[in-house]
């Protein structure tokens, strides 16, 4: 039987029924259970969206803890709330205003527009025209705002969320729930004392420009800008710092929080 | 029957497959910082093995020689995207934690060792019993590694305070070397040492002597 097992042919067969019932197996699982997958990654991204926030309380449903949350489109090239018949437009263009995919949005040709060299320092290629944005409001009033950003580290695009506060310049917390870094160097961006750090940082200076930057090494002490960078991974460092900045910058949501802010006032 | 508890029981201490044939290491290092998400991925890494192995037990006969490596790794690296898609699906947090240490298994040397070692030359049932067995083995010295670390490192197990950290207003200094993985090494090297302490005969004969020393009056 060995012998016949080593023939061409039946080596042929073999590997081609292997392939196949693996492939079954495979797919099968991935596509069943797909559903459950996709509930846990919406469920995660709000769970980040409140950890930005700092309101995160263990115990408590997600769902019932995200009721506070007021979720807004925004057009980013206008810095403003995007009307009915831009969320008609996103409509049209295959995506749910209500579960408003922003990652398959910048894919998407109508929605996006490319970016290069100079204007794309957080290295993503394609620019949304629209994004999803979460604010905590009081009697009328912005507390808090959490934006979404995106932009690539050493390895991979960093996907997560910058919380601030009602001035639209403290910090309030940050957080990434998608990327691929090293785990141990870049990966440290997940490391709640890191995290921390970013609490209570100024985003703009007294001008109004960005300011906020990870630097390499420790910050100076006091300065309201600066960021610690992360030890081994300053390639990571340097993107979430560009990354953060770009998001904030006049590009993506910097028009929008200038009016919010003198609305506000 | 007795076979079976055989291949069952041998694994956990006298054929473990850390302690003795120092294969899997690099999981054992890297996920045992929490007992939490070792037990998940000592589950995972049971179930893939006990499953390959009766997969290539029943195949055994019929799998040509030249591309038996091939035929295992497939049938292993099909039930690892298995797992993590169910822990996807189940465990969301903890698959996060795990990360690329659940799509790692496949490179694991338990599984292709029992593979290759065990389910080509055994029964489909034997060959199960065995994977759990070895599973289980892994497991041992993964939760033993574990609850030093997690206890010792963070004051808590399974995220439940043990030992009030000076932090927290307690008493207990964590020791921060045991969450990084060279405290891995050492307690695994300790594991390994009690081991053969008490079973004498998975000592390593030398591969040579050390002579005694000797004096000289004359030096050169």
């Amino acid at each position: 039987m060995s012998a016949n097992n080593d023939s061409i042919q039946k080596t042929l067969i073999v590997a081609v029924l292997l392939c196949l019932v693996c492939a079954i197996i495979v797919a099968g699982a991935a596509v069943s259970l797909k559903p459950l997958q996709v509930a846990n990654k919406v469920e995660d991204k709000k769970k980040n969206v409140l950890a930005a926030a700092g309101m995160l309380q263990p115990g408590v449903s997600v769902e019932e803890q995200f009721k506070k949350i007021t979720t807004r489109i925004v057009n980013l090239e206008e810095g403003r709330f995007a009307t009915e018949a831009e969320l008609a437009e996103i409509k049209a263009a295959g995506l749910d205003p209500q579960k408003y995919d922003q990652r398959k949005a910048s894919k998407t040709p109508e929605l996006s527009k490319p970016l290069s060299g100079d204007e794309d320092p957080a290295s993503i290629k394609r620019m949304e025209k629209y994004a999803e944005i979460y604010m905590i409001e009081n009697n009328g009033e912005i507390e808090k705002i959490i934006l979404p950003i995106h932009g690539y580290g050493l390895w991979s695009t960093l996907y997560g969320f910058i919380a601030l506060k009602g001035d639209m310049d403290t910090i309030v917390g940050l957080g990434f729930y998608s990327h691929a870094e090293t785990p141990g160097l870049g990966g440290e961006v997940d490391n709640p004392s890191w995290k921390a750090i970013w609490e209570g940082k100024e985003v703009y200076d007294d001008s109004g420009d960005v300011a906020i930057k990870v630097v390499k090494g420790p910050a100076e002490p006091g300065n309201p800008y600066q960021v610690d960078g992360l030890s081994g991974a300053t390639l990571t460092s340097r993107g979430v710092s560009s990354l953060v900045r770009f998001w904030v910058g006049d590009r993506a949501f910097g028009s929008l929080l200038t009016k919010l802010k003198e609305q506000g006032a | 029957m007795s076979q079976i508890k055989t291949v069952l029981t041998e694994p956990l201490f006298s054929k473990n497959p850390i302690a003795v044939q120092i294969l899997g290491i690099c999981s054992a290092l890297a996920v045992t910082t929490s007992l939490q998400v070792t037990l998940v991925m000592c589950l995972a890494l049971t179930s893939v093995t006990a499953l390959s192995n009766t997969g290539i037990a029943l195949i055994r006969n019929h799998i040509p020689n030249n591309i038996r490596i091939i035929v295992q790794m497939t049938i292993i690296a099909s039930l690892v995207i298995v797992v993590d898609q169910v822990l996807k699906a189940f465990a969301y947090e903890i698959s996060k934690q795990l990360s690329v240490f659940v799509g790692l298994i496949i490179t694991n040397c338990i599984v292709m060792g029992r593979a290759e070692a065990f389910a080509m030359k055994n029964g489909p049932v034997l060959s199960f019993f065995d994977g759990i067995g070895n599973g289980l083995g892994y497991s041992v010295v993964l939760i033993t590694v574990a609850v030093i670390r997690e206890l010792f490192g963070a004051g808590k197990l399974l995220g439940f305070e043990i030992l009030p950290l000076v932090t927290d207003g307690g008493w207990y200094q964590s020791n921060g070397l045991l969450l990084l993985p060279p405290s891995a090494f050492f307690i695994i090297g300790g594991f390994i040492w009690v081991l053969r302490t008490w079973k004498k005969d998975q000592v390593e004969e030398s591969e040579f002597k050390i002579l005694p020393n000797t004096e000289h009056s004359g030096g050169h």
